[in-house]
């Protein structure tokens, strides 16, 4: 149990993408994540500090920020688990344009999602019969395994190649990518196959892996990226996508 | 990199895998058996068997490494794709030359 009498030491970023670190003093609480810290700057010290959250329980993916140098979902951050000798630094994701302290533009994240084909596209209307999917199947459990993204861009921020290259897809958009080429029911996976076999697609991935690794969800997005790679090799070699 | 620059750099490493373990094997085989420049010059002139291991070599060298040159070029300096791939593509000519050059050295007769 924290000393509750204690104070964290915390810096946010203040300003856009020019701007500089402010350091407050909050105190520590038990069971005190990431997002009440800066909460409780903006409700009891600086109510001019911009942020950004909605559901507080890890399920809409508003809140991430870079907590210490990493990307994390900070409503799941518990303050024991990151604040190293009862310090914070708290900035806003990279990889991301600053609108405003720790509040950045999710729009290149989505716009990405677009450009990958993430949008279901029915092959079937609701006068068919009903898709009869097997839980057990290997397309399905792929599904599966990579479905339960929740778009807080915390892969995005991290990954490496994103950094290098502004014109990669990045993993949250392929990994939404691969949920879709193993759809059953979806009627446009050679277009989404094109798409993601483009120059900034699945191909320029580096796998190092980061994503993994920061990926709140515990998901795999660099294996799923991997699997695009072989189906879009495997499209290209047999002449249904060109480059 | 797209679809197709993946597929050229992934197929020409798989053929320069047995190329580096078989030109390992020479080096060894050369320098321990003790041959001079002269002995080795004598095999490989006018031998069609090492033209083609080094010129294959060669080519595949040279496509590879322009790809990944391209790719760093592209992600580590503020350079368009197209710059970059130009770059790699006076990099891979560059390589095939020099790499034809001393293949021709050792197997022209």
């Amino acid at each position: 149990m924290p000393d509750t009498s204690a104070q964290l030491s915390v810096s946010l970023w203040r300003g856009a993408r020019e701007g500089r670190y402010q350091t407050y003093m909050v105190p520590r609480r038990e069971s005190q994540t990431v997002l009440d810290v800066v909460t409780f700057v903006q409700r009891n010290i600086d109510p001019t500090l911009s942020y950004r959250f909605a559901c507080r329980v890890g399920v809409c993916g508003s809140c991430a920020m870079t907590v210490n140098g990493k990307p994390r979902w900070t409503c799941r951050t518990h303050v024991a688990k990151v604040a190293t000798r009862g310090r914070l630094q708290i900035a806003p994701l990279q990889n991301l344009p600053v609108i405003k302290d720790l509040t950045t533009d999710m729009a290149p994240f989505f716009a990405k999602w677009q450009q990958a084909r993430g949008v279901f596209a029915p092959s079937q209307t609701r006068h068919d019969a009903m898709a009869r999917i097997r839980p057990d199947s290997p397309a399905r459990s792929a599904v599966d395994a990579a479905i339960e993204c929740i778009n807080c861009g915390v892969c995005y921020a991290g990954c490496d190649t994103v950094r290098w290259n502004s014109d990669y897809l990045g993993p949250a958009a392929l990994t939404r990518a691969w949920t879709l080429v193993n759809d059953e029911r979806d009627g446009a996976n050679v277009a989404r196959l094109q798409a993601v076999a483009a120059s900034g697609g699945c191909h320029a991935c580096h796998s190092h892996q980061s994503c993994q690794e920061l990926c709140p969800q515990a998901l795999n997005p660099t294996a799923a990226i991997a699997g695009l790679k072989r189906r879009a090799t495997a499209a290209y070699l047999k002449g249904e996508i060109k480059t | 990199m797209n679809v197709q620059l993946y597929i050229w750099q992934r197929a020409t490493a798989v053929v320069m895998v047995p190329l580096v373990l078989g030109h390992i094997v020479v080096i060894f085989y050369a320098t321990r058996a003790g041959m001079s420049a002269a002995d080795i010059l004598s095999r490989t002139r006018g031998s069609i068997v090492w033209a083609a291991f080094y010129g294959i070599f060669v080519a595949a060298v040279a496509i590879h490494a322009a790809i990944g040159i391209r790719n760093v070029l592209h992600e580590w300096l503020p350079l368009g794709e197209r710059r970059a791939g130009r770059f790699a593509l006076v990099f891979g000519l560059l390589l095939a030359a020099l790499g034809a050059r001393a293949v021709a050295a050792v197997v022209l007769p």
